[in-house]
This record gives C-alpha cells, structure tokens and sequence, in this order.
C-alpha cells in the first residue's frame, strides 16, 4: 500500500497508521494475508481466538430451511448444530452477517422455522436476500415484512458499528433473461450517495449474496453491474466483500479489496465446472459436515495481518 | 365402435400436449415448436426450485420446487422467450405456429 499522490501533488495519510484488519477467529482453515496475498494456511485454536476487547462478528449464509432432499435431509439440523457452535464462542460476537437464502421456498413456516433458531444465538442479524427468499406469491414481501425494516428497496441498506461502515446489498431481485446478479440502477445511486461523505480510510465491509464479481458466468455465478458497485469502493483503504450463494469457500484479493464467499449451513455445491450444472451436490454422509460451516470475523486495531476463517461443523 | 371412438379422443388429447423438463438447469428441449392452442408443460426435475417466466410477460409460473408442473396454452402464434428468474442464465424458446 503506497501512498497515493492526490491531484494537487499533496499525498493523504498513509493508510496503514490507520487502517484496521480483520481476522477471522475461530477453529477452522486460516489464510493470512500479507501484502494482498494469502501467504498461510493452517488451523486456528483457542488460543489465538480475538481478545475480548475486540469487535467480531459473524457471518452465516444459505441455511435454506425448508430443504430436504438427498443432499441433506435437515438442513434446519445442520443450522441448529451451527448456532450450537456460536453460542459455544469464547468471545460474544456483536451480531450475525447473513448472505441470504435464509429459506429455500419462501414459506412462512420456513421463516418462522429459521427466526426461531438464529433466536437461540440472542444475536442480532443482519440480513440481505438470497434468490430463494423473494419466491413467495408477492415476491419478496414475506422477506421484507421480517427483515425490511429501514431498508431501501429490495432491503439494500447501511449501518456503522465500531468505525466500520457495513454496507448490505440486494443483487437477487428483479433479474433478467441471460444476465446474471444485478444492483440495478437505483441502488447504485443509493450507493454511491451512501458512500459519498465516508474518509478513504473508513474500513468497509459489504455483503450481498451472490459474488459481485464474476467467478463462474456459466453458472451465473456473479453480478452484472457489481463492477459498477466496486468502482465506487476503489477509493477507500480496506474494502471486504462477504458473499454467500456459492456454498463453498473462494476468496480473492484484488488490491485493497477481499473478497470471500461463506459456507452453507444446508448443502454444497460443486466447484465450478466440476458437473454438469450448479445445485445441491451429494456426497458421502460423513463429509457432509466438512463443507458446511460458518465464519468469524474480528477487527483489531493496528497493523495487523488480515486473515480468515472459516469453521466448520466437522471440526 | 365405442372403443375406436374413445381412442381416437385420447389421440387428440395427447397431440394438444407438450412437456418441457428442467433437468440440470437446462429447459429441454431448448426450443419447442407447437400449433397454437397447444397446453405446455413444464415440470422440474431438479432438486432445487426454478421458475418460468415470459421475457414479455406473457406467462409467469410461481417457484416450482422438485416434481413441481406449470401449464400454459399458447392461444397466440409467435415466438415465447422465457427463462427461470431464479437462475436467469437458464433461457429457452416456446415457437408457436399458426
């Protein structure tokens, strides 16, 4: 991270006296990064979970209650076993970071059934909505009644927490014939009228739940006008995007920016192209919990390595 | 008599009858050509749910989930692009001939 010359030849602050890092604590895998490259991967125990003077959060994705065909019968069971493990956390995380598909088909029961356990953590959670939360009869009302409240939209929205600025994006509404995700016009405006009167050295964090960029285009696997959402972040000196709607584990650096897509709690998918189509992907009883799991993300003050986490319910 | 008559209606029966599969998140086949007055049928055979949707609004079946069906006649000759809105790079065509 250099310092950047600003047009009239003066320089701003270098950002690392001011920039805070995340780690992701935990039990799981552990990338470190180090100059905008994953440089180590291994296991995080106890003890280098967060002091309690930091500030973590969590970050859930596609627990889509309701399903129960062969790639998992009990998704709501693999959620249940998944807050087990948040309440279980050494250190309390603020809230809970959900990248939609909270349910698989939209149904009340599905809603009530997935409110009821996320309750159970006593955490507060902030969603955005996957594809398979906007397909009931009023399209997207069932989710708006229960998490809409003071947001835009289709439930785009912002909030700050400890010199954070968090920033939830809806890219699963309204979409069109051969596109893929898409922001749309009007919450782009949104966007940037939200981001205008941030300092370059406020630590963003944005999540949404498919990619904003594109990883798999043949599979949909990403968001047409995300470029359009990412230009507008380019500015600032740490930017990190949570997705979701992959349900598996991919992460990518580009400059300033992190990206990295969540666990599910409720299947896997196959990696790109390694099948015919996307979907729910079976695999041996005993794996399944290898590749469910969820995220704990810590922000320390300082100059510290960004690394993540990622548990899960195997461990 | 009765029985070539009661045969002849179910002929009919089957002729003004289509089905589409979504397998793989793949409508099949990938374009359908019908008479008008044709009843179309989509059924998914995926594990997770998908949608039809007329690109012009003609038609819009709600989120069928596995097994799910949704029929449409097509009363209207022309060409029907439609696509799921849950995984939006699945399109396909309905051709209807007059």
């Amino acid at each position: 991270m250099s310092r950047r010359q600003t047009a009239d030849g003066g320089s701003q602050p270098n950002r690392r006296d001011t920039l805070e890092c995340m780690v992701w604590a935990g039990t799981g895998v552990l990338w470190a990064m180090s100059g905008g490259v994953p440089v180590a991967r291994g296991l995080l125990g106890d003890a280098q979970a967060a002091a309690a003077s930091d500030f973590s959060f969590l970050q859930m994705s596609d627990s889509h209650i309701g399903f129960n065909k062969a790639a998992n019968p009990d998704a709501l069971g693999t959620l249940r076993e998944a807050v087990a493990r948040v309440k279980a956390l050494a250190v309390k995380p603020s809230f809970i970071i959900h990248t939609g598909d909270i349910t698989h088909l939209s149904k009340p029961a599905e809603f009530d059934n997935a409110d009821q356990v996320y309750a159970e953590t006593a955490l507060q959670m902030h969603a955005v909505p996957g594809e398979h939360d906007l397909i009931d009869e009023d399209r997207g009302k069932a989710y708006l009644d229960r998490y809409g409240k003071g947001t835009n939209g289709a439930g785009w929205y912002s909030f700050d927490d400890h010199g954070v600025h968090f920033i939830g994006l809806v890219n699963v509404a309204d979409l069109k014939a051969g596109g893929l995700g898409n922001l749309g016009t009007e919450q782009l405006a949104w966007l940037e009228n939200d981001l205008k009167d941030k300092s370059a050295s406020t630590p963003i964090v944005v999540f949404a739940h498919i990619p904003l960029y594109v990883l798999y285009r043949q599979w949909g696997w990403g968001t047409d006008d995300g470029e359009r959402a990412l230009a507008l972040l380019k500015r600032f000196g740490s930017v990190t995007v949570l997705n979701g709607h992959i349900h598996q584990l991919a992460q990518k650096v580009e400059g300033n920016m992190t990206f990295h897509t969540a666990l599910s709690t409720a299947f896997p998918q196959p990696s790109p192209g390694s099948a015919p189509s996307p979907g729910p992907m079976v695999v041996p009883a005993e794996r399944l919990r290898s590749l469910l799991g969820l995220s704990t993300v810590t922000l320390r003050q300082g100059n510290k390595p960004l690394a993540i986490v990622d548990t899960t319910l195997a461990t | 008599m009765a029985g070539a008559v009661m045969a002849l209606q179910a002929h009919a029966a089957q002729d003004s009858g289509a089905t589409i599969t979504i397998d793989n998140f793949t409508f099949a086949p990938a374009e359908l050509r019908v008479p008008i007055g044709t009843v179309v049928t989509w059924v998914n055979r995926d594990d997770t749910p998908h949608t039809v949707v007329d690109s012009h609004q003609a038609f819009r079946a709600k989120a069928l989930d596995t097994d799910d069906s949704y029929s449409f006649t097509f009363m209207t000759a022309g060409e029907f692009d439609y696509f799921c809105s849950l995984h939006p790079f699945m399109t396909a065509k309905v051709v209807v001939t007059p």
